[in-house]
């Protein structure tokens, strides 16, 4: 599921075209989800936030521990930045022209 | 409501894998003709590769042939496949595989610069990218055009033929009628149909995409359309909790299943597909559970890729990983059966479809998940079922046209504008009143004024309505509940839950157009429900355990070597018993069969089968 912080939105829209559950719409001028629980976690809006609004994390009822998982689109590199409970992150850096090793 | 009719050589429905390569096939063949597609969401991440995908798994490798992955389908099907839609769907991969890299997917070569193979039929590839890579090739063809976040909700029929479709835009909240010279069904299977592996807030955590509601086999079951193989349930072993897929580790680091005794147990049961996930359900039933994939001591660098080739299609494994601080190294990977999907691309549930993927309704076509009898389809296969598709459409309308002498009635004057501009034409787009609408329009209309007038005055709701279904699938159908087993006993009372579920239908509403395709959705899971409680009735045998068990007939039976298909009646499912195709296709699927209509299963009618 997703986290959408307010305060880090800046209502660009961008997420709001990628959705493939056509959830998320704009209010307020600020993107919210009309039904969080309909999320699929294919982390598409993740993906296109240019500002690091959205993160992904897991329901309770399916493992989560409140972790956050953050993406940031470079062109040629995809980063992903987790972040714990704790405070503490792991940044995980994907050269798109590389194939996935298995 | 605002009413608009588009008018099109070929309508598209759904832009997923097959859609999409329908579209652009059909571009390349025709580029003057008027293709139209339409998608539920954006075409950039909509259907079931939203996330990417982390390898082909359809592929000729180097030493394979073509009939090699037929035979392979055939046996991970218990022969209950089509082997001539198998052959020259296998035929393409590569093809379809070299295309798709020439469009910018990235595929794993070695130092001869050849495809580096994971197992006999994979490649390795990083495919977070592939639906916008479909969506840019889509989007570039002048001819195609893209409607999105329209759902289509009904076929429409003028002499036994399909004419186009009727659906709703949420967008714009209008009603859309597209009149087709040619209706391209694909819009991948059915998931939801069932309880999921976690039901509460994380409902969507499942493998298959949860917006994959059946559409495609619903349409086409209220147009008389025959359908096949619905009993063949695609039940995913995934990783528990995430769903993610299992196949990178146990293909990718050779990961064996392992159960709570710490002893690897699988060489018992067999390795197909459905006896995969068999294995696990046995061994758990049995007292040796829970099961893993044995991944710990893989290395440290094999982790790091595994990471990397989770968050390149299902993110929430490598979640998990990072946030419990026990990645794959350190801990096998725990792993469970999903909820029962109807995946044609999987399985061979579908539209009973001729070998050139025409439907067995004039004018309509299906392609990719939505389409039955040749499993093991995956990305690459849906590929080649959206060529197949457009070739034949391209041969049909072509025909057509010098039959009537025009390629297109409607559009005649329309592509005269195509062949001057090279602007991308902007189709039909016609303000039209309610008088003018196609009796199917109409019908759809009544329904969204009854829902927009009823809001939620109801009693109940539509996502009340969608847990009641999937509380009677799970318990009397076949669910994770009874570890996907079920008596005769149990799916009469599926089925007259399902008409209950059903009767209540007129009792919800919906507040906006968002509501109204919610509740489209329902109506179209509680008749696929229907439709696949009569064949998993019908098939009194167990074929696939794993993907299910008939408790009274826990055996095979020779009298079920045969295709299982459906016909929907007058509010009725009639199942009809087809022979066996050939594995040279000689004896075609059109219309040579020796058909016998072994029930019509309703117990309000004849007390069932």
């Amino acid at each position: 599921m997703i986290h959408i912080d307010e305060q880090t939105c800046i209502g660009c829209t961008k997420c709001t075209k990628v959705c493939p559950g056509n959830l998320l719409v704009m209010k307020n001028g600020k993107s919210t989800s009309r039904e969080p629980r309909a999320c699929w976690s294919c982390t598409a809006c993740i993906k296109e936030c240019p500002v690091q609004a959205i993160a992904l994390y897991t329901g309770a009822d399916a493992g989560g521990r409140g972790g956050l998982l953050y993406a940031k689109d470079s062109g040629d590199i995809l980063t992903w930045t987790f972040q714990s409970v704790e405070g503490q992150t792991k940044t995980i850096e994907i050269q798109k022209n590389q194939s996935n090793n298995y | 409501m605002e009413m608009k009719r588009y008018i099109c050589d070929a309508l598209i429905i759904g832009g997923g894998a097959a859609g999409c390569y329908a579209a652009i096939s059909l571009s390349r063949l025709n580029p003057d003709m008027n293709i139209l597609l339409v998608d539920k969401a954006p075409i950039e991440r909509s259907g079931c590769l939203a996330a990417g995908v982390n390898a082909l798994n359809a592929y000729i490798t180097k030493g394979q042939t073509p009939q090699n992955y037929v035979d392979y389908a055939i046996k991970d099907g218990h022969g209950i496949v089509r082997p001539d839609l198998l052959l020259t769907m296998s035929e393409r991969l590569n093809h379809v595989t070299q295309d798709m890299e020439q469009l910018g997917l990235v595929i794993l070569k070695d130092e001869y610069g050849d495809y580096v193979a994971r197992g006999n039929r994979n490649i390795k590839i990083n495919g977070e990218n592939i639906k916008p890579i479909l969506a840019k090739a889509v989007r570039q063809a002048k001819n195609i055009q893209v409607l999105e976040r329209v759902t289509m909700t009904d076929y429409m029929l003028e002499h036994n033929r399909v004419i186009g479709a009727v659906g709703i835009n949420i967008e714009m909240d209008s009603l859309v009628e597209i009149h087709a010279n040619a209706t391209i069904c694909c819009t991948g299977g059915a998931s939801g149909l069932y309880r999921p592996n976690q039901p509460g807030s994380s409902r969507h955590t499942m493998w298959y995409s949860p917006f994959n509601t059946g559409a495609g086999y619903a349409m086409g079951l209220r147009a008389g359309a025959e359908m096949t193989t619905f009993e063949m349930r695609f039940v995913a072993l995934r990783c528990k909790d995430t769903i993610a897929p299992t196949g990178t580790l146990a293909q990718g680091v050779g990961a064996e299943q392992v159960n709570a005794l710490g002893e690897q147990y699988q060489y018992k049961y067999g390795n197909t597909t459905y006896e995969r996930v068999y294995a696990v359900n046995a061994e758990v039933m049995a007292g040796h559970g829970p099961c893993y994939l044995q991944t710990t001591g893989i290395g440290q660098e094999a982790e790091d890729s595994l990471l990397k080739a989770y968050l390149n299609m299902a993110p929430m494994q490598s979640l998990k990983w990072m946030e419990t601080g026990r990645g794959p190294n350190e801990q096998d990977v725990e792993i469970e059966g999903s909820e029962p999907y109807i995946v044609g691309g999987h399985t061979a549930s579908g539209y009973w479809i001729h070998t050139d993927r025409s439907t067995t309704i004039p004018g309509l076509y299906a392609a990719g998940d939505v389409a039955g009898g040749a499993p093991q389809k995956y990305v690459t296969g849906c590929f080649s079922e959206g060529e197949i598709v457009a070739e034949t459409v391209a041969r049909d309308l072509a025909a057509r046209g010098k039959e009537k002498g025009v390629l297109n009635q409607h559009s005649t004057q329309e592509q005269g504008s195509l062949q001057q501009g090279a602007e991308k034409k902007n189709l039909g787009d016609e303000v039209i009143a309610q008088q003018e609408l196609s009796p199917e329009g109409a019908a759809l209309y009544g329904e969204c004024q009854r829902l927009l007038n009823t809001k939620n005055a109801g009693l109940y709701s539509i996502d009340e309505l969608e847990e009641a279904m999937q509380t009677a699938m799970d318990a009397h159908a076949g669910g994770i509940g009874t570890v996907y087993r079920y008596t005769e006993r149990s799916l009469d009372m599926a089925l007259r839950e399902i008409d209950g579920i059903e009767s209540l239908l007129n009792q919800v509403g919906a507040e906006d157009m968002y509501g109204v395709m919610k509740y489209m959705e329902l109506k179209d899971r509680l008749l696929v429900c229907k439709t696949l409680i009569a064949h998993l009735k019908a098939r009194k045998e167990t074929r696939w355990p794993g993907y299910g068990e008939y408790v009274e007939y826990p055996e095979l039976n020779d009298e079920f070597n045969c295709y299982i298909n459906s016909v929907y009646r007058d509010g009725d499912i009639a199942i009809l018993k087809r022979p066996l195709v050939e594995a040279n296709g000689q004896l075609s699927a059109r219309g040579v069969d020796q058909l016998s209509v072994i029930g019509v299963n309703h117990p309000s009618v004849k007390g069932g089968i």
